[in-house]
């Protein structure tokens, strides 16, 4: 268990020291849009434009996390519902993936590569955190193209990268596998799980069960794809989307800009996050996706499959596919029957709701992966609401 | 997972047949892979996530945006105190 610990501290992931540095020196383009002021100014702006209620969906996690951090779901008017989306990666990684990567892992002429989030990810009966605990070769990388040094460095092992991610991280890891191949690495492989927002929005629009009457599109996603995808969601279910970036002020606008459409019946898709995103989006990264990925239908944790919702490696590149190189048999169990993931992730529930939270289910020993993840809506209520909660 | 944080490049090289920036994130600094943003140029900021650049932040729309909030903030400041418009909350 000290080595695990120790591991866990070795390899806290640059991205988190990055955001411990951030939260003491000033940073151009994040600092100004913490601004009170300017916060409490939108709110009052938006509490004269409603005149009724509206059901508004944040579909990325990096966004619900900023609402409780900062509180603006209380700040909002009452009229204003704030529910939460699927846009948590790790959460929505398919089961039978985490349990591959641990077989994986667990392999001694193995080495896993795997982003930071994923390490206490529950599969069926493990997580990558105790395989390491038991021995097994697992590394953390901020970056994917450490999968491929790692490599390089050494021939004789087998490196699999756990490849996960939205839109907005499949250009990196596509860039990785086209490296991989380039320098003609023959000792490396990755486990895809890749999905896409689009697909996803409409799955959530389509459902019987759904209440929501706008969205805040992701705002890193829509940095890569740009935002004509989503022209197509809004004509055909008349529902206004708003491409929103991460900090209070950023997000406190976009529900500005949605209510406003709906106040007067309008249903566009508007870009709030101009500083970063543009309606073509990143040619560059969109380029290196297509070389690599195609679209595939996709199983989503908690979800089920969605169609043409996923990136699969294409013909090109199956020589660096790890369902291909290795043989892996694997028995799944299924979801503990008291995690109410499936309903959170698609917005109908809140954490809050679960008689697990923060009881049964915690960060240190979840149930579900929505409260391990940063961007998990279970960890965010789990952060920063829990003890409101209590009382 | 998708997070991205504004970072300024101070420097770039070439590695591996990849473009390699320095990139400053307050008192850090960071190797950053700048294939996805050819127009870069040292001084600018970009967007980065798992260690690749996304977007060079427009720092002409991230001014004009600031300074309509700005004046939003200004103009509502001129009106009647928080607690006599409806309520927020």
């Amino acid at each position: 268990m000290i080595s695990a610990i120790r591991f866990f501290t070795q390899f806290l992931s640059s991205a988190a020291t990055i955001s411990l540095q951030l939260g003491k020196s000033a940073m151009k383009y994040i600092d100004e849009y913490r601004d009170e002021r300017i916060a409490k100014a939108l709110a009052r702006e938006i509490a004269e434009c409603i005149t009724r209620p509206w059901v508004l969906m944040e579909i990325c996690g990096g966004q619900t996390h900023t609402i409780m951090r900062y509180g603006l779901d209380e700040l909002l008017p009452s009229q204003i519902e704030l529910v939460h989306g699927p846009g948590c990666p790790v959460c929505v990684t398919p089961l039978e993936t985490i349990d591959k990567a641990i077989a994986l892992a667990l392999r001694p002429d193995v080495t896993l590569v795997s982003y930071g989030d994923m390490l206490r990810v529950p599969g069926s009966n493990s997580d990558l955190f105790r395989a390491k605990a038991q021995g097994a070769d697992v590394r953390l990388a901020y970056s994917p193209l450490e999968a491929v040094k790692i490599a390089r460095a050494n021939p004789d092992r087998k490196i699999v990268f756990l490849a996960i991610g939205f839109e907005t991280t499949a250009p990196a890891n596509a860039m990785t596998a086209w490296q991989a191949k380039r320098e003609g690495l023959t000792n490396f492989s990755m486990l895809v799980s890749h999905v896409l927002v689009p697909p996803a929005i409409r799955a959530l629009l389509a459902s019987r069960e759904n209440r929501v009457q706008g969205f805040i599109a992701p705002g890193h996603v829509c940095t890569v794809m740009g935002y004509q995808e989503y022209e197509s969601l809004v004509r055909e279910f008349a529902v206004p989307i708003v491409v929103g970036g991460f900090e209070p002020v950023d997000i406190l606008e976009a529900v500005l800009m949605l209510v406003k459409q709906l106040e007067c019946g309008k249903a566009q898709v508007e870009n709030q996050y101009v500083r970063s995103v543009t309606y073509p989006g990143n040619q560059p990264a969109q380029e290196i996706m297509k070389k690599v990925f195609e679209i595939a239908d996709q199983k989503w944790r908690g979800i089920g499959v969605i169609p043409r919702s996923g990136l699969r490696l294409r013909a090109e590149y199956a020589t660096y596919d790890a369902n291909k190189n290795f043989d892996l048999e694997l028995i799944s169990a299924d979801e503990p029957a008291e995690c109410i993931s499936a309903q959170v992730l698609q917005g109908l529930r809140k954490p809050t709701d679960c008689p697990a939270f923060a009881i049964r289910c915690t960060p240190e020993n979840p149930l579900g992966a929505p409260m391990v993840s940063a961007e998990g809506a279970c960890a965010a209520y789990y952060h920063y609401r829990r003890h409101a909660v209590a009382s | 997972m998708c997070l991205a944080i504004p970072g300024r490049i101070v420097g770039s090289e070439e590695q591996n047949g990849l473009r390699i920036g320095r990139v400053q994130f307050g008192g850090i600094t960071q190797h950053v892979s700048l294939d996805f943003v050819p127009e870069v140029n040292v001084g600018d900021y970009v967007m980065v996530h798992v260690g690749f650049a996304i977007s060079r932040v427009d720092a002409a729309e991230a001014e004009r945006t600031y300074q309509l909030l700005e004046e939003m903030e200004a103009l509502q400041a001129e009106l009647p105190p928080a607690e006599e418009l409806p309520s927020a909350g």
